[in-house]
């Protein structure tokens, strides 16, 4: 009986590391994969700036291209250090393949096989086209190598395990790319494309559950700031539904709210990026956020 | 006996008058903002095109930010530091001279767009320029609650 009991035990063990094993385990794009391909750099600038890149690996605000990194991000689960991802071969991605890059972006997935945390957004990434994160590549390759490698992140247990990574993603990683919705219009889809995938507006502007992933049933209805001091803004028509759609737009290209005051705390390294792109695409994303439907977010302490 | 009434009544009356002080900076710098926040807006609906461009009322947004950035450094006293709800940044006290010279550009830059202002493009370009100090400034010295 005893011994009938030790092998179901340790059948069962066995039976879960295998299973935490293929769970946890990181996917990636193989170069093979990826068919022949002439990048359009001009377009890989517009989602550089879409994607906001330069707002966390930029460390001069007025060197834009200067990616050296070093920026601490502070969240609920510890201090993230954020990478160079300039062109430099020793401290930044000046060897990484096009492969790796793709799978960085799409899959959350490091050249040697290790999970990214989520506080780099392939989240909203991974639904970039794949045209768009190899023009994104090429216009990498045409920026300025910097010097210096970021310290690690400074996470306690169990966080700094990487492997759980996997886990964490099996729950909340969702790596379908964006698909258009045939019932809308052209520029309602391009204004959601830039706004779930290159823009990651949701990853600051949602709630986050108790293992950081996203509250999906309140997606854009803003919440406590992840980094700290302060509340996020509900962007559904909850929170904006006085904003035209221009307003929107002016924004997005100023900073000025319709009211008069100026974009504060992160969002204005975003408007850095966002005023670079058309006004066209602006417009798109203003149309896109006045689509949302009013949702209630969590409760602001102290405000009513 | 009298004496030591009349210095305590002394302290008291300094101690109220000190509270009275701060509390009308904060509530005095609140209303200068909301004002400017105010004259903005008109600026921004014309910008956007919801109003149609006038002349006077464009330049009277530059007049006005000029006199914020008048007033401005005078309604952030030492003795102003918290209270009433302010979002006033501490940093505000460590780098005074950044704080003041801040204003000081922004009221030359509102000077030179009041200047330059003609017609719709010249108001979007020099709003755009002139705008860019709110963010500058309220980005380091105001805080988010």
């Amino acid at each position: 009986m005893l011994r009938k009991f030790v092998a179901f035990v340790l059948l069962a063990v066995v039976v879960g590391l295998a299973v935490y094993w293929l769970v946890t385990m990181p996917k990636s794009v193989a170069a093979a994969s990826l068919p022949a391909y002439a990048p359009n750099v001009a377009n890989g600038e517009t989602m550089f700036n879409a994607g906001g890149c330069a707002s966390c690996h930029a460390p001069d605000k007025d060197n834009r291209t200067l990616l050296g990194g070093g920026m601490e991000l502070p969240s609920p689960f510890g201090a993230f250090h954020v990478p160079n991802i300039s062109q430099n071969p020793a401290d930044g991605i000046g060897r990484w393949s096009e492969a790796d890059f793709v799978t960085a972006m799409t899959k959350g997935t490091s050249p040697d096989g290790r999970h990214y945390f989520p506080s780099f957004p392939y989240t909203s990434y991974a639904s970039m086209k794949l045209e768009d994160v190899r023009d994104l590549f090429a216009y990498l390759k045409t920026l300025p190598q910097a010097a210096g490698k970021s310290q690690p992140h400074d996470l306690p247990f169990p966080f700094n395990i990487r492997r759980n990574l996997g886990g964490w993603k099996f729950l909340f990683f969702d790596d379908k790319p964006f698909v258009a919705d045939a019932s809308k219009s052209p520029q309602w889809n391009r204004g959601a494309y830039l706004v779930n995938g290159p823009g990651h507006c949701a990853e600051c502007h949602s709630p986050r559950n108790l293992l950081g992933g996203l509250v999906a049933s309140q997606r854009f209805a803003g919440g406590p700031n992840p980094e700290g001091k302060g509340w996020v803004p509900n962007i559904t028509q909850k929170g904006l539904s006085g904003w035209s759609d221009k307003d929107i737009a002016y924004f997005l290209e100023s900073g000025m709210t319709p009211e008069g005051d100026s974009a504060g705390g992160s969002m204005t390294p975003v408007i850095e990026n966002t005023a670079r792109l058309s006004a066209e695409d602006r417009m798109a994303m203003a149309v896109y956020l006045k689509s949302l439907a009013p949702v209630d977010g969590p409760a602001r302490p102290g405000k009513s | 006996m009298i004496v030591r009434i009349l210095v305590a009544a002394v302290a008291v009356a300094v101690g109220a008058s000190t509270v009275v002080a701060q509390q009308d900076a904060i509530a005095a710098r609140k209303a200068l903002m909301k004002a400017t926040g105010a004259q903005t807006a008109v600026a921004v609906k014309m910008v956007k095109g919801d109003e149609p461009f006038d002349l006077a009322k464009a330049k009277a947004v530059f007049v006005a930010y000029q006199d914020a950035a008048a007033k401005g450094p005078g309604l952030f006293p030492a003795n102003a530091k918290e209270g009433g709800d302010t979002t006033a940044a501490p940093k505000i006290w460590e780098n005074k001279a950044d704080f003041d010279a801040k204003f000081a550009k922004f009221g030359a830059d509102a000077k030179a767009a009041e200047a330059k202002v003609v017609d719709l493009a010249t108001l979007k370009a020099s709003f755009g320029e002139v705008s860019k100090n709110c963010a500058g400034c309220h980005n380091e010295y105001r805080v988010k609650k």
